[in-house]
């Protein structure tokens, strides 16, 4: 049986076919929605995350699947001290897949070690969040028609950001990808990512500290959220947060063409006057969310799909 | 150098690095053997300066030598039998090392989750460096 723990447990291959699956699902979303009849979908959430919550209950509940779950861990058995690997034995029983997330990195690949049901990492901590990168993969290849030959502007908090890191790690895999790592020196790319997978790979990257620098050439920009606590001193935060804000005057210098990705929810980042804009395609990107979701759930049930 | 009787059955951890000894003592269990354990502190290495040493009067089945290659690879194994050096082994580096250290993370699940065993995988070999299976921190 298949989990889904982290974004680079798929192949090019297999990511491929499910993003093709995601976008056919995309385009007639109606043809799918009995296809998950009979079936129960588990969102075992440690956490609360509404968003990527409602993302997997929707996309079950589109396929005609049922839900059910909880959503913090003060309304579940862990509140008593259950273990995760009792806990999704004891879930096996009643759904046929869980989505998982949890404060605690790894928990989901101790519940896929006890489990009988597929089990998706729905993020564990600060480690990883395989269903948001696909969201992210998605989005770029509807809009975008792939991956070669891209630009993409990775913006903001670039340190602990773990979705940037997934997002680079993936993007690797295809050809004459080029990064523009966009940060306050505080919030640079980790040093492992460097040289580890930019550098051993021979990828080009520049790190620059202005998004108004970066902005003129890039086919992606992809904006997270810079918090002012991750600054060493308030000065430093209040000279260069308006650096990594997206406004109107900046989509200005950016191309016709250009894509603005962010993995919500944000905060004052991208200007409200921004998503008038139609390059702004982060709500574009929460509904891709829930298809690639269905895509997914429908591989690792492996259903019959209609012809 | 200070001679501590001869082995004449059992073996020898040799080219431990010196101030070493006492933590591959405990990491190997050693307090908990019956047989005879002499421990030897900055001995005189022509490779190293200075070395440590262990000496166990038993058979090899008594230690987990992928513990001692997770710890230091260059240490080297000799084998004794009636007073003379029958074999002489090399370490390599364990693929997974189970329960011998504890992930430091505080967010990993190892640190709430019930009767977890703590494994680490070698992800590098060049640079030895091995990741905590769960969440992936450097040992
Ligand atoms: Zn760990």
């Amino acid at each position: 049986m298949k989990h889904l723990l982290s974004p680079l447990d798929l192949s090019v291959d297999e990511l491929d076919e499910l993003l093709r699956l995601a976008s056919d699902i995309a385009a007639d979303p109606a043809r799918y929605s009995e296809c998950c009849h009979g079936k129960k979908l588990a969102t075992l959430f440690y956490e609360p995350s509404t968003r990527t919550r409602l993302s997997f209950e929707a996309a079950m509940l589109n396929l005609g699947g049922s839900v059910l779950g909880f959503s913090s861990a003060d309304s579940s058995s862990a509140s008593k001290g259950e273990s995760v690997s009792d806990t999704i034995r004891v879930i096996s029983c009643y759904a046929d897949i869980c989505a998982m997330r949890h404060p605690k990195e790894g928990a989901p690949l101790v519940a896929s070690m006890h489990s009988s049901i597929p089990v998706i990492n729905a993020g564990d901590g600060g480690h990883q969040h395989p269903t948001q990168t696909l969201t992210d993969l998605m989005t770029i290849k509807e809009l975008k028609g792939g991956f070669d030959n891209l630009t993409i502007g990775l913006c903001g908090d670039l340190k602990f950001g773990r979705t940037v890191h997934s997002l680079i790690q993936s993007l690797v895999r295809y050809n004459n990808v080029k990064f523009v790592l966009i940060s306050p020196r505080e919030l640079r790319v980790p040093s492992y990512i460097l040289s580890d997978v930019l550098g051993a790979g021979g990828h080009e990257f520049i790190e620059v500290e202005r998004l108004e620098d970066a902005i003129p050439e890039l086919d992606i920009l992809y904006m997270t959220r810079v918090q002012r606590e991750r600054f060493f001193n308030e000065e430093e935060y209040m000279r260069m947060k308006g650096f990594y804000i997206l406004d109107n005057a900046k989509m200005k210098l950016a191309k016709d063409d250009m894509i603005v990705l962010h993995p919500l929810p944000r905060v004052n980042e991208i200007s409200v006057e921004v998503d008038n804009d139609p390059r702004a395609c982060y709500f574009k990107q929460a509904q891709f969310g829930v298809y690639v979701r269905m895509a997914l759930i429908l591989k690792l049930l492996e259903v019959d799909l209609p012809c | 150098m200070l001679n501590v009787g001869k082995l004449e059955n059992g073996f020898v951890i040799d080219h431990i690095k010196a101030g070493k000894c006492m933590d591959i003592y405990n990491y190997l269990g050693l307090g908990k053997l019956d047989c005879c354990v002499a421990i030897i502190k900055n001995a005189k290495s022509n490779k190293m300066g200075k070395k440590d040493i262990i000496k166990i009067d038993g058979g090899l089945d008594l230690v987990d030598l992928d513990i001692l290659g997770f710890i230091d690879d260059n240490i080297t194994i000799n084998v004794i039998k009636n007073g003379v050096i029958t074999e002489k082994k090399t370490l390599s580096l364990p693929k997974t090392v189970t329960n011998v250290i504890k992930c430091k993370n505080p967010r990993c699940i190892t640190q709430i989750e019930q009767e977890l065993d703590n494994v680490f995988i070698l992800t590098d070999e060049k640079n030895h460096i091995y990741r905590c299976k769960y969440c992936e921190e450097k040992a």
